[in-house]
């Protein structure tokens, strides 16, 4: 029950096969026995209890709410929620309970969704490992699938497999790992840089990054305002369409969402691909990328063109210059967001009462880790008056000639971008660490990134296993607030692909053992 | 000692100043006054000539003072800039906070319409062209009564730029003796109040009352086209009735309403201006002129006596009398200015670019507001000048004073009396009436159909001036004046003020509706 999308589940709930408070409570027994893998910060046992009793209710009296009544869910821990604790991953807001919920996670609740928890970020988004947050790095399922294991008992013997766990991807690593363990039907995860695309295609689900201003930002604790969008963490295409039409629309608290009407959408199944054209970026075709990846893109986009789809090479010159341009303006959006955490009105403060100013100090030195630290230093540099026009306004000029590329080539006919999302597959930890944060993160977000400037709809649907069984997948640019005609591309090719469901029974089955052997490993983490 | 002199003032668009004997001494605090120039006393700085009533005595040099003003007006509106939370000065602490007024994470600005349209009618009564696209900006610096470490203004493109304001002055000792006046208005910006600290020194501790962070300021910034005190309170005056007739701001000095900053340098004419000084704290138009002068007179002493202007903040010590420099430890601040991501460029509209089908709501129509706009006080005294043969003084006496005007309206609507001796009634007679009993026209005990009626009386010459003056300050401890009609003159002394008792030989009682008295 738990493998099954959530359009599946959701009609299992329907016709009574289930019940929320069953499907809750297998869920949260789940969570449990997966507690190793550290996809959650805080689990809301009781309050998905109570919403699954009252969802039951409804079930019983045939006023079901819609698709998601019942459905358990899970939400980053940058969203926040009313009455449960909202950390960021962070010490600076470590106890912080925010007395309102995300626009997007009280529609979830008003669609009687359960929610099981808040999921494991890096600090403050800050990442793109899921590595950087003050509750430890999160595992990646596909570490203990019967995929990967087997490839790797084939490869290299005597090795700790357990020591040798893979990333998640990031900074929504905590929400893609819930999804991909099954210990929920869809997630929320937030989307600046590849948030949500890089954790998505590292642990085999589907991670849609909606068009800027098709979904409200408020409550979501902001990384960069001006790319933050929040995104869906799915098993499916479909379940990303159906998680978007509920989240979209205006949204009186956030001005930068659209002020068109915005209906609850499914999915046609395409069955003819033959007036599509595909573009396929040249520039993203960069030496870092890994052969298994490269070659599993052009397989894709041969696909497209046997099914009769019209599949063009295109040029976005300005590509190169995204990562320096991203990292001037995140910084300095940065370096102003987090001016607010100052240990007056809430979260984290230092023990310091000398003067307002050394209490600032001390308590932005305790509560931020490095990686933000060094953000807000950059950040500010950026913003001061002799730097403002050579790095700030010089960066907004390039951003706007990067989102001018994706006009330029949807304007000359394109439909949709096929590109990769990330470079290669998960990499194990020991691995990921050995650059530091700033680096991976320039690395990492190369695919992805751009489409944040520009704004634009991407999604990644994971598309095969590589050599070494873990999965690879592929993204989807859309025009802007075509998000819908991206997804029923994306469903094309879902479901031609036919990725592999992550085998588990193994992990379900001796989990208890792994788990006690990583209670072991895992105790200073906390 | 060389002690500078004030040698003379207005008329002329600057004030004179001479230092005796200091012809040769130059202030090093101008940064690049030119000591070689060899144009002493000529008057060659701005566009407005300077008058010299008086000619410096040789080897003294004329000094020009430079006045520039930044005043933030609070908006008249029911809830804050950026927040549903309700605007009320009288409200307990922090009990008009939202969650966005304290800056949780996740909050974001929606804008109030209520305060654009008070920005665009202030912009359209100050002659303003009105920015079709304005943006909002971050100003970062930390401060406790700040929330979000920042506040949300607009730097680069703000609301409305480039107006003027018309005021007036008096240039002889008799009121009668008055120009006109115009300062240029800058630019007029939309931003956010911050909040309140309260420093308790016995405990050291600051405590946050964020009632006012995030209300509505305009910031209305004059360009220096000022020299003195008197001229700088006067145009506040001005603004302050025309904030005040357009019901965008309260505009109350007092009461923080209104604050104004006041940039002040003086340098030599035909050279450029001097370094600056900015003074704050100005809590009263008088302050305000007082704070002015002193601070002139003070960089023309420190220049002529060798010393240097510092570019820094001074506030105004008003039981001394005299401008402080202001304790900043931090040195100067760079605001780290950077826009507002959270906020779409806010455009307006007129009757031709208004989009076709938009949502009323959703979009704000300059051509609409123009037509709205009531009658600004200039027009108001013109008419009263022109309607009732009014001297120009006297239509600002009228206008000076909050319900001052309405009163004498409404008293001209009911008494036979020429409007000169009305104008002269409530000017002197009542107006000195109620400063004396420290009342304002609202708690006037008279109402406007008594003063008319005793205007009659006077008229049909009933009574005797000084009987109808007495009469006026009769008051009861019911609240009315009591008079008898055609009272002989015998029984005048019934009218003197008499701590409210009871005029003898009542026929009428004319009722004060006001519940004061």
């Amino acid at each position: 029950m738990l493998g099954r999308t959530l359009r599946e589940v959701s009609a299992a709930l329907k016709q009574g096969q289930v019940t929320p408070t069953e499907l809750c409570q297998r869920c949260l027994s789940l969570i449990k026995k997966t507690k190793f893998l550290n996809a959650y910060i805080t689990v809301s046992e009781e309050v998905a209890l109570k919403q699954a009793e009252e969802s039951e209710k409804r079930y019983k009296k045939g006023l079901s709410l819609g698709d998601l009544d019942g459905i358990p869910v899970a939400v980053k821990d940058n969203f926040s929620t009313a009455g449960i604790e909202t950390t960021c991953a962070s010490n600076m807001l470590k106890g912080y309970v925010p007395p309102y919920n995300a626009t997007v996670v009280q529609k979830l609740l008003d669609q009687g969704a359960l929610l099981m928890g808040k999921t494991n970020l890096d600090e403050f988004a800050m990442g793109s490992g899921s590595t950087d947050g003050i509750f430890g790095p999160v595992k990646n399922p596909w570490s203990y699938s019967k995929q990967y294991r087997e490839k790797r008992k084939q490869k290299s013997h005597g090795e700790n497999e357990d020591s040798d766990w893979l990333i998640t991807g990031g900074s929504s690593g905590g929400s893609a790992a819930a999804v991909s363990a099954f210990t929920c039907f869809a997630a929320l995860g937030s989307d600046t840089g590849g948030s949500t695309r890089n954790p998505a295609a590292h642990c085999g689900v589907v991670g849609l990054k909606p068009s800027y201003g098709l979904v409200s930002r408020h409550g979501l604790i902001p990384l960069v305002n001006s790319m933050d969008v929040p995104g869906t963490l799915t098993r499916c295409v479909d379940d990303a369409a159906t998680v978007l039409g509920i989240l979209a629309g205006h949204d009186p608290k956030d001005s930068t969402t659209i002020q068109d009407p915005v209906k609850p959408f499914t999915l046609p199944s395409l069955t003819d691909v033959s007036k599509l054209c595909i573009g396929i970026p040249k520039e993203y075709l960069t030496p870092a990328l890994s052969s298994e990846v490269r070659s599993l893109w052009s397989k894709a986009a041969n696909l497209f063109e046997s099914e009769g789809a019209k599949v063009i090479e295109v040029s976005l010159p300005h590509t190169s210059y995204s990562i320096v341009c991203y990292h001037v303006l995140c910084t300095s959006e940065v370096a102003s967001n987090m001016a607010r955490f100052d240990g007056l009105e809430y979260g984290h403060r230092c023990d310091t009462d000398v003067s307002t100013e050394a209490m600032y100090a001390a308590t932005r030195r305790e509560g931020f880790n490095d990686v933000v630290r060094e953000r807000i230093l950059s950040g500010n540099f950026f913003l001061l008056k002799e730097n403002y026009e050579n790095y700030f306004v010089k960066a907004q000029k390039v951003r706007r000639l990067i989102a001018r590329d994706f006009v330029n080539v949807f304007n000359s006919g394109v439909d949709v971008l096929l590109t990769p999302t990330t470079l290669s597959e998960a990499v194990p930890h020991t691995e990921f660490i050995r650059e530091d944060n700033r680096t991976r993160s320039a690395q990492n977000d190369i695919f992805t990134q751009a489409v944040n400037m520009a704004g634009l709809p991407a999604v990644s649907v994971p598309m095969a296993l590589s050599s070494q069984g873990l999965p690879i997948g592929l993204q989807f640019i859309g025009r802007a607030f075509c998000d819908q005609q991206l997804l029923t591309v994306a469903k094309w090719f879902e479901k031609r692909v036919q990725f592999p469901v992550i085998q588990l029974q193994e992990l379900m089955d001796d989990c208890s053992s792994i788990f006690e052997n990583e209670k072991l490993a895992s105790v200073s983490l906390k | 000692m060389a002690t500078p002199m004030l040698r003379w003032c207005c008329p002329g668009r600057r004030w004179i100043f001479a230092g005796i004997g200091g012809g040769s001494r130059h202030g090093r605090g101008v940064p690049t006054g030119s000591t070689s120039s060899g144009k002493r006393g000529q008057s060659s700085v701005a566009q407005q000539p300077l008058i010299t009533a008086q000619k410096p005595r040789k080897g003294e040099r004329e000094w020009a003072a430079v006045v520039g003003l930044e005043i933030h007006a609070q908006i008249a509106s029911n809830s804050k800039l950026f927040s549903g939370s309700q605007v009320d000065f009288a409200a307990p602490p922090n009990s008009l906070v939202s969650f966005f007024d304290a800056s949780l994470p996740g909050t974001l600005p929606v804008l109030n319409r209520r305060c654009v349209e008070a920005a665009v009618m202030t912009g359209l009564a100050l002659d303003c062209h009105i920015n079709r696209k304005s943006l909002f900006d971050r100003k970062h610096y930390f401060y406790a009564d700040l929330p979000a470490g920042y506040q949300i203004t607009q730097q680069r493109l703000p609301i409305a730029v480039n107006g003027s304001l018309a005021y007036s002055v008096c240039v002889g000792q008799r009121w009668s003796q008055m120009v006109t006046r115009t300062v240029g208005v800058k630019q007029i910006q939309l931003e956010q109040d911050s909040g309140k600290s309260l420093h308790d020194n016995l405990r050291s501790q600051t405590l946050i009352d964020l009632n006012r962070a995030g209300v509505g300021l305009l910031e209305v910034v004059l360009e220096p086209d000022m020299s003195c005190g008197e001229e700088a309170a006067a145009a506040i005056r001005e603004l302050q009735l025309i904030l005040q007739a357009l019901g965008t701001s309260q505009a109350n000095m007092a009461e923080g309403q209104l604050r104004v900053d006041a940039n002040i340098s003086v340098h030599h004419p035909g050279e450029p201006l001097g370094v600056r000084t900015e003074v704050k704290n100005l809590n009263s138009a008088r302050f305000l002129a007082k704070a002015i002068d002193y601070e002139i007179q003070r960089q023309i002493s420190e220049l002529e006596n060798g010393g240097k202007i510092l570019n820094e903040t001074r506030s105004f010590d008003y039981k001394l009398g005299c401008t402080v420099p202001m304790r900043d430890k931090e040195g100067k601040q760079d605001y780290r200015f950077m826009p507002e991501p959270n906020l779409p460029p806010l455009l307006l509209y007129d009757s031709g670019s208004l989009p076709t089908g938009a949502d009323p709501q959703q979009v704000i129509d300059i051509d609409q507001l123009r037509e709205q706009l009531p009658e600004l006080p200039r027009v108001t005294r013109e008419k009263l000048v022109r309607q009732y043969g009014m001297r120009p003084e006297h239509s600002f006496a009228l206008l000076n004073e909050v319900g001052l005007l309405e009163f004498f309206q409404n008293v001209m609507k009911e008494t036979r009396a020429e409007p000169k001796k009305v104008t002269s009634w409530v000017l002197n007679t009542f107006l000195g009436f109620l400063k004396q009993q420290n009342l304002a026209v609202s708690e006037s005990p008279v109402t406007p159909s008594a003063l008319a009626e005793l205007l009659d009386l006077l008229d049909r010459k009933a009574i005797s001036s000084s009987a109808a003056k007495q009469a006026q300050c009769v008051k009861t401890r019911k609240n009315s004046i009591l008079i008898k009609g055609g009272l002989p003159p015998h029984l005048q002394p019934h009218l003197t003020v008499s701590g409210g008792h009871k005029v003898p030989g009542t026929q009428r009682t004319l009722t004060n509706k006001h519940p004061e008295g």
